[in-house]
């Protein structure tokens, strides 16, 4: 059980923003990636789940090539939930019916089924008391949250999360950092792409520098953050920290 | 200057003025459901891969928008009657209100769509939904949200519009009925501005359970 990448090379017409890159996230683990704007770190979590697709490489989820012709994206994407930077609430559904959506629509369960497991997963990320309420009238924090509920409802095997905090205000950033502690205090299996460095210090098993498109570094926080080996990584980690 | 105003000639036609207002709605409905069909089509085909309905498409959008209603109409009984396609009053009065309806709300849902950003499609696929499924559940209640009073608009233009059937022959919708009895008894002023009346209860009634549709409908 494991998220494999292989070489993947992605371009956006001719300009390559992912030149090769290798990792493997094994079951379990929590792997942050950090790395300046640009660096291709949030491309490569969208050809995870096949959102974008690639140019030359291999992706394998639990052993699936994800860019395979017979591939079935959809059913794949029930177990790699992501969380976006703009959060994506659906607007003109409640809080609840955000998250009940796709357990009903895409799993097949009953109306009662979905509705105890989304209010199961809003009052796990601290939301219990806004089922019937609009996106509209959360704060960015807690459209976030709610976010992360949706994805969580698909019960998956793999999160991915997107600079979940770059666009919210200072003071949400650290109620969703919470749930994201809570959610890897839990076990489950996390890509990080984040801008938080003391954060990925904290949580993360295993730390991936991007820069221009490759991975320069990886391993365990306190060596990547704590004592860097390559001049790209101390240049980035002063320049954010 | 003298005109003594009798009313009560008006009054005692108000039921056939009423029936004849009942075929001006019948009509605009037909034209609005029709039209809704082809503005999607042609909404479906402005962004087509073939440029044959991309072309086809946006010219009757071009066209619709910038020429006169009552010409479309004309087009429809004499023109299409002129190359050997004849129309009755009705049906020719549907087609021209029809193409007109279509070439506007083909624009209205094009823009609808835009507004919805992209992202959302994005975020409903990563839950596992497929595209068709994703359209009807995210995409396209936000579209309606955004087409509703443009919609709404249309269909009150689409009535009045109606009005335009009388120079194509039609005599039983309410301008028909009324254009009738106006030359039977020349009390212009009369029959028209009761029928003016009734243009406008109709145009108001329709605007406002629109209202109160989108006030049931659009909660968030």
């Amino acid at each position: 059980m494991s998220i494999e990448i292989q070489d993947v090379h992605k371009s956006f017409g001719n300009l390559e923003v992912v030149k090769g890159v290798t990792m493997t996230v094994e079951k379990g683990e929590v792997v942050s990636v950090i790395g300046g704007s640009g660096s291709g770190k949030s491309t490569l979590l969208m050809c995870i789940n096949g959102l974008e697709p690639i140019n030359s490489g291999r992706i394998l989820v639990d052993g699936t090539d994800v860019h395979a012709r017979g591939t079935d994206l959809n059913k794949l994407r029930r177990k790699i939930g992501i969380v976006f930077q703009q959060w994506n609430a659906f607007p003109h559904l409640t809080v609840l019916e955000n998250v009940m959506l796709a357990p009903r629509k895409v799993l097949g369960k009953s109306k009662a089924e979905a509705e105890a497991i989304a209010v199961q997963k809003l009052s796990h990320v601290g939301l219990g008391e806004k089922l019937k309420v609009y996106p509209s009238k959360l704060s960015g924090g807690q459209q976030q949250r709610m976010a992360i509920a949706r994805a969580l409802a698909m019960s998956p095997d793999y999160m991915l999360f997107d600079e979940v905090t770059s666009a919210l205000d200072p003071q949400l950033v650290g109620e969703v950092l919470d749930t994201m502690r809570l959610l890897s205090s839990e076990g489950m299996t996390m890509i990080v792409v984040t801008h938080e460095i003391a954060f990925a210090r904290e949580v993360s098993d295993r730390v991936a520098f991007f820069h221009k498109g490759r991975i320069h570094e990886i391993g365990p926080p306190a060596q990547v953050i704590g004592a860097p080996q390559q001049p790209e990584t101390v240049a980035f980690l002063k320049s954010v920290l | 200057m003298h005109y003594t105003f009798q009313w009560r000639v008006a009054f005692n036609a108000l039921p056939d003025m009423l029936w004849g207002a009942l075929v001006t709605l019948e009509v605009a409905v037909l034209s609005m459901v029709l039209g809704v069909f082809f503005a999607v089509v042609l909404a479906l085909g402005s962004s087509s891969q073939y440029r044959a309905f991309r072309g086809a498409a946006a010219t009757w959008v071009e066209l619709a928008r910038n020429t006169p209603a009552l010409f479309q109409i004309y087009m429809a009984y004499f023109g299409l009657g002129s190359i050997g396609i004849q129309l009755d009053s009705f049906p020719a009065l549907l087609a021209g209100i029809t193409f007109n309806n279509a070439g506007y709300l083909a624009e209205t849902f094009r823009g609808g769509l835009r507004a919805v950003p992209p992202t959302q499609m994005r975020a409903a696929r990563s839950l596992g939904m497929g595209p068709v499924q994703a359209f009807r559940l995210i995409v396209l209640p936000q579209m309606f949200r955004v087409v509703f009073y443009p919609m709404t608009n249309q269909m009150v233009w689409a009535i009045l519009m109606t009005s335009l059937g009388v120079i194509v022959g039609l005599n039983n919708d309410l301008t028909g009925v009324t254009q009738d009895l106006n030359v039977k008894s020349f009390r212009t002023f009369e029959f028209f501005a009761v029928a003016a009346v009734i243009y406008y209860l109709i145009a108001k009634l329709v605007t406002l359970s629109a209202r109160l549709m989108a006030y049931r409908l659009f909660r968030y």
